[in-house]
This record gives C-alpha cells, sequence and structure tokens, in this order.
C-alpha cells in the first residue's frame, strides 16, 4: 500500500514520539509576523533561551500595517509599538525580515511561496491560521498558536498530533466566472465548518489538476474555515515551474535535484486514505456568503434558506445570522445593498485575482456611495499589476489601489467598516465583527464578484453583468 | 523547568452556550494590537457582552470557573490572545462539545483545560447554571468525568492533552528541549536542507 503526502513529510520530520500520542515534529520554515510573536519572544527572553534555527525562520510585518502611509513611526502608537518588536525582535536574533519597501512585504501567505520559500516536501509553522494556504505548493502547513510559535522559535519542534487525512476528489468543468474561492466555499458549506476537524485535506483530482498555483493558494487557503487545520495539493509540473527561479527555491543543478525529490512526496497512486469524498463541481455557480460564518454560503441564484429548513441545531444560529445580516430567507442575495467593497487578502489578494477583478472593472465604474478598496497582497503583486496596467484599471473606474497587508480582512489597521455597513470581501471570514465594527457585516464572495458588486451597488451575478463575456 | 500538574477544576459555570464560537467574537481583532496579553481579561466577549442577558456581564457568574458552550468553539484565527484572555478573567477550563484544533492547542499551552461532553449533557450543565448561578461542576481529569450534582457524567478528552495536563507538561517546551540532539540530527538528514539557494542573497 503507497502513503500520502501527509504520512510522507510526517515520517520524515518526526524527532521522536511523546507520551499520549503526539509527536515532536521538526519544522522546516517558520513564518513570524507581528501580531503572534512578540510574547513569543518575550517568553524566550524571560528563559534567557536563543532563537534555535534563525535560518529557517522568516518574518514579515502585515496585519497592523496602514495601506495608504506606511511612513514610520506608524499613526497608530499601537501598530507602532508592534512594527518596532518585530523589527528588533528579528534584528536581534537574525531573522530575515521583509517591511514595507523592501519589494517582498506582503501578507505572510502571499509573499512566502513568491519568495520560494513554501516548497514542497516541508513542515511549515506560523502563528496564524490561514498557514494552510502553503499546502498548495506540497508542503505540510499549519496554523499554531504564540506559545507554540515560542516552541518553534526555541527549539525548531513542536508536540503536534497527526491528523487523519480525507481526500476530496473534485471533478468536472468548471463553469465561466466560477473558480477557486467558489470551490472551497462549497466544499466547507457541504462538509460542514468543523467537517475537516481532525484532518488535513487533500484537494485532488482533475480540478485541482487543472487549476494554477495561485488558485490552489485560494483553495488551501480556506481549509481552515472548514475545520481542517492543514490543506494540500499535490505537487506537479506546474509546482516546480513556479517555483523555478525564486529567490530562495534551489538553484542550478540543484533545482533538477530537488524537482526530483519533491515529486517523491506527493501521494502514491495507491495511496489509502482515512476518508474520500468525491465531489462534481461542473454545475457549480459562483458562490456568496448569507450569514455570519463561512459554512453559511448559497449559489448567486440560489435562495437564502429558510431557518426551518436548516438541521435542528443550525437552526438558532442561522436566525441569529439572517437577523444579523438584514437578509431574507426564500430570496436570493442579488440586489441587497452594498457599502464597501474589499478586494484582497490572502485569500483573494493574488495577480490572478486581480486580473479578474480588473477585467470586470473595465466595464463601468464604482456606484456612487460604493467605497471600493483594492489591496494587493504583496509588494511584488502590486508591482506586477501596475506594471501590467491593471493599477490603473482600478483607479480609473474609481477603485481605491492602496498598498500592501491585511488591511480589511481583519481590520487590525484603520481600513475598517462602519455600524452597519455591508461589505462585500474576497477574505475568507465574515464572522460578527471581523472587518473592525460589531456590527459590520461581510459576505465572502470572490474577485469577479466583489468587483461587479462594487460597479453595480447591489450584489449582482457576475454572469448576468458580463452577458457573453465569459 | 516543568509546569504544574493539573489534576481537577472545581467551580462554579458560565452558561454561554452557542455553537461555532470564533476567535473574533471571544476577543475581537483591534485588541490584538498589543505586545502583552496582560490586559486581555477585561475585552473578553468585549462585543458580544453588549448584548442583553450575555453571561459575560452578568455579575452573578463573576468568579466562575468553568465556561460551558457548544459545537466547534474557537473556530477561526488562530490567536492564543483568545484562551489567555479567558484565562485572565479567571476561568481555568471550557467545557464544549468540540473544539476547534488551534484552539485546543492554544488552551492547553496556557493550561486551560478542554473537556468534551454529549449536548444532553451540556444543556444540563447550562440549565443548572441558568437556574442558579452557584452551582459547580468539577471535572476531574484522572477519572475522566464531570460531576453535576452528585452525578458523573464521562467527558471525553485528546488523550495526548489529558497527559500533558496531568503530568505537568502542558508547557511542553522543556519537554522538546530535551531531545535537542535528535532534532539537530534529523535536520542534518533532511534532503531540502542540503539544496542549494538559489542566486540572490537576503
Ligand atoms: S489577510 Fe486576513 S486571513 Fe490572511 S493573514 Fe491577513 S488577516 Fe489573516
Amino acid at each position: 500500500m503507497g502513503r500520502n503526502l501527509l504520512a510522507k513529510v510526517w515520517d520524515l520530520h518526526r524527532v521522536r514520539d511523546l507520551p499520549g500520542g503526539a509527536t515532536q515534529l521538526f519544522i522546516g520554515l517558520h513564518l513570524i509576523h507581528e501580531v503572534t510573536s512578540p510574547q513569543a519572544f518575550e517568553a524566550l527572553r524571560e528563559r534567557g533561551l536563543k532563537v534555535a534555527r534563525p535560518d529557517l525562520t522568516f518574518a514579515v510585518v502585515d496585519h497592523v500595517v496602514p495601506t495608504d502611509d506606511v511612513r514610520r513611526p506608524l499613526a497608530d502608537p499601537l501598530a507602532e509599538e508592534m512594527f518596532c518588536a518585530i523589527e528588533d525582535n528579528t534584528a536581534a536574533c537574525g531573522i530575515a525580515f521583509f517591511p514595507p519597501g523592501c519589494g517582498s512585504q506582503g501578507v505572510i501567505h502571499v509573499a512566502a511561496p513568491e519568495l520560494g520559500l513554501t516548497r514542497p516536501g516541508l513542515t511549515i509553522a506560523c502563528g496564524d491560521s490561514h498557514t494552510s494556504t502553503h499546502g498548495a505548493l506540497g508542503a505540510v502547513a499549519f496554523g499554531i498558536g504564540t506559545s507554540q510559535v515560542r516552541d518553534v522559535l526555541a527549539t525548531q519542534c513542536l508536540a503536534a498530533r497527526r491528523p487523519k487525512v480525507r481526500r476530496i476528489v473534485l471533478t468536472g468543468k468548471l463553469g465561466p466566472w466560477v473558480a477557486a474561492k467558489d470551490v472551497i466555499l462549497h466544499i466547507i458549506r457541504v462538509l460542514g465548518v468543523k467537517g475537516g476537524v481532525g484532518f488535513a485535506y487533500e484537494l485532488a483530482g482533475p480540478v485541482v489538476e487543472r487549476m494554477g498555483i495561485e488558485e490552489r493558494l485560494t483553495l488551501c487557503n480556506m481549509g481552515i474555515e472548514g475545520g481542517a487545520r492543514i490543506a494540500y495539493c499535490n505537487p506537479d509540473e506546474k509546482t516546480f515551474a513556479y517555483l523555478a527561479g525564486r529567490r530562495y527555491a534551489p538553484d542550478g543543478a540543484d533545482f533538477a535535484a530537488a524537482a526530483a525529490w519533491w515529486r517523491t512526496m506527493a501521494s502514491d497512486p495507491d495511496a489509502s486514505f482515512d476518508d474520500e469524498v468525491a465531489l462534481d463541481v461542473g454545475d457549480l455557480a459562483p458562490m456568496v456568503t448569507w450569514g455570519i460564518t463561512p459554512g453559511q454560503a448559497i449559489a448567486i441564484d440560489e435562495a437564502v434558506p429558510s431557518p426551518s429548513a436548516c438541521p435542528g441545531p443550525e437552526r438558532a444560529q442561522a436566525e441569529e445570522a439572517q437577523d444579523f445580516m438584514g437578509v431574507t430567507p426564500g430570496k436570493p442575495l442579488t440586489g441587497l445593498k452594498v457599502n464597501v467593497v474589499f478586494i484582497g487578502s490572502c485569500t483573494n489578494g493574488r495577480l490572478s485575482d486581480l486580473r479578474v477583478a480588473a477585467r470586470v472593472a473595465r466595464r463601468g465604474r464604482v456606484a456612487p456611495g460604493v467605497r471600493a478598496l483594492v489591496v494587493p497582497g504583496s509588494e511584488r503583486v502590486a508591482a506586477q499589476a501596475e506594471a501590467e496596467g491593471l493599477a490603473d484599471v482600478f483607479r480609473r473606474a474609481g477603485f481605491e489601489w492602496r498598498l500592501p497587508g491585511c488591511s480589511m480582512c481583519l481590520a487590525m489597521n484603520p481600513d475598517r467598516l462602519r455600524a452597519g455597513e455591508l461589505c462585500v470581501a474576497t477574505s475568507n471570514r465574515n464572522f460578527k465583527g471581523r472587518q473592525g465594527h460589531p456590527q459590520g457585516r461581510t459576505v465572502l464572495a470572490g474577485p469577479a464578484m466583489a468587483a461587479a458588486a462594487a460597479l453595480a451597488g447591489e450584489i449582482v451575478d457576475i454572469r448576468t453583468m458580463m452577458g457573453a463575456d465569459a | 523547568m516543568t509546569a504544574q500538574s493539573i489534576q481537577r477544576v472545581k467551580g462554579r459555570v458560565v452558561p454561554l452556550g452557542g455553537d461555532d464560537i470564533d476567535t473574533d467574537r471571544i476577543i475581537p481583532a483591534r485588541f490584538l494590537l498589543c505586545t502583552t496579553f496582560a490586559e486581555l481579561g477585561e475585552h473578553a466577549f468585549e462585543d458580544d457582552r453588549k448584548s442583553p442577558g450575555h453571561p459575560f456581564s452578568d455579575p452573578r457568574y463573576a468568579g466562575a470557573k468553568i465556561l460551558v458552550t457548544g459545537r466547534n468553539f474557537g473556530c477561526g484565527s488562530s490567536r492564543e490572545h483568545a484562551p489567555q484572555a479567558l484565562k485572565r478573567r479567571g476561568l481555568e477550563a471550557v467545557i464544549g462539545e468540540s473544539f476547534a484544533e488551534i484552539f485546543l492547542d492554544n488552551a492547553t499551552s496556557c493550561g486551560m483545560v478542554c473537556a468534551c461532553l454529549p449536548r444532553e449533557v451540556i444543556e444540563k450543565l447550562l440549565a443548572d447554571a441558568k437556574r442558579d448561578p452557584r452551582s459547580e461542576a468539577t471535572i476531574d481529569l484522572a477519572a475522566r468525568t464531570v460531576g453535576l450534582r452528585r452525578r458523573k457524567y464521562p467527558l471525553a478528552m485528546d488523550e495526548s492533552v489529558r497527559q500533558r495536563l496531568l503530568d505537568g507538561s502542558w508547557d511542553v517546551l522543556a519537554v522538546l528541549q530535551e531531545a535537542r540532539d535528535r532534532a539537530d540530527a534529523l535536520a542534518a538528514r533532511l534532503p531540502y536542507l542540503a539544496f542549494r539557494r538559489g542566486g540572490a542573497a537576503r
């Protein structure tokens, strides 16, 4: 019987078994950012410990940076303090740090793949739940908390429980304007927001094979929204082509050797899995969320479910969500008035996302009264988008073209919703209060649908808006 | 440095209830603008607390040690600020139907107990605490039970987590440090650390 990728990577990095069934796991790449690391560095100092492998540790500042003006000191003194902390901590410990202006800064999950840090066969940890993103290149990558950041800094190891593996085989040919975001929202809807607890998701099948690396990053990014702390795709020729020439990818003759090794790390054709799910996504429509968890999603041409039609335990939650969001059961979301549009984040802030959104933005202007932000996921994405003329497309259409960062995905910087505002966001969480105001409301969608909502001033079906222009 | 062994938690109950309570609700992102966890306790459930009848703003539940909730508690962001905020409010344990994994790890790392019970028992606990805010529950980790009104219910818990709490290695750093040489030896064998890296230096 063959082995799956998770088993191979896990066994390769197993230092020893711990009592009770956990594994002491070696971490091949540790990514850090300013929100979850300062307390970890402080804990190291308190105990007089050093960073074990600064050469395997890389840092960005992404969550708190403003997207209009990053001159120091930052306007918000608390944000400035956090910026200083990661700057000082990384300098003192000899850790590579990518601040704004260096050309490589960005949301950690956008920047690290671009730098070639994310590679097949690695264990990757980061004090951030969307670390699952990096699995798109065939790594075993997962989010950790601050105490675990401390553990990795001090020992380059973690105490980790080995997950089971669920293989999700996606078949069918995606329709026009349907992409990775819609697929993952559909998966979460079908399997539930806790369906993946205890599992790593292997995303496989012809749909995944046809996807580019950026789409796979989107797919794995939201694995955690389905409860799966780890999501991954098997590495293939597209993965290797993506990595060739990147700053931290192997070079010259070593690239061929690396690719040969990467190939061996994919799941074997006869690998076994703890669970398998097959989903035909051929007739999927663009997806939107109507509630306050990412599992509360529907196709754009579908009606918001009536709470009484929801399974028992979900009924009260559906009522609460519909009340909060101001949506009507039995009606689709089309026509719902939109105040803000946010295009960006580690889910949909990459170049391919901006290209799709720009195709829509070319068709018109942002509707009066709508605030529409385009926040590239990284400085590299921003530079490419400028060079391709996408930034100009957005500016001309009345979008605000911002500097890279997490921005309104979680609103730790000044980009925030105001009370009652409804935002169509390409990010990954529609939790109450997520976008900076307890009464702010979030509808999750892909970049094309978000751009369409900006032009229309309301939620529309992108397929209708763009007509034959598929 | 080995932390303290945690055998049991006995105390009053906050009947929170609810499913899929995410970490943005436990501690909204605006309170993450900090470099220490010290002040977080006062902001636990800051936004939710404003809705009428929320147990976190009900003085009768002040000083309770056990939070009772539904399924998938702590989903969402990886912020350890969430269990830290609960802990700094004096809570020592959370009883739920199930927990999101990162939350479970984070809670364990700060010595907070997460115990799972079936829905019927959770409903009993909730009803009990709502009726009488002075009612107490006891989580016994060694016996794997939750005691409520002279009755005991079996609890479910990840075994590695239970072990760590019982033997005081919930703060696992010292344990990981013991195997330093083995970790170094493993790193020396990893194929990918031997590949020569691309042109541009840092
Ligand atoms: S973009 Fe959003 S989800 Fe991604 S790392 Fe930043 S805050 Fe987290």
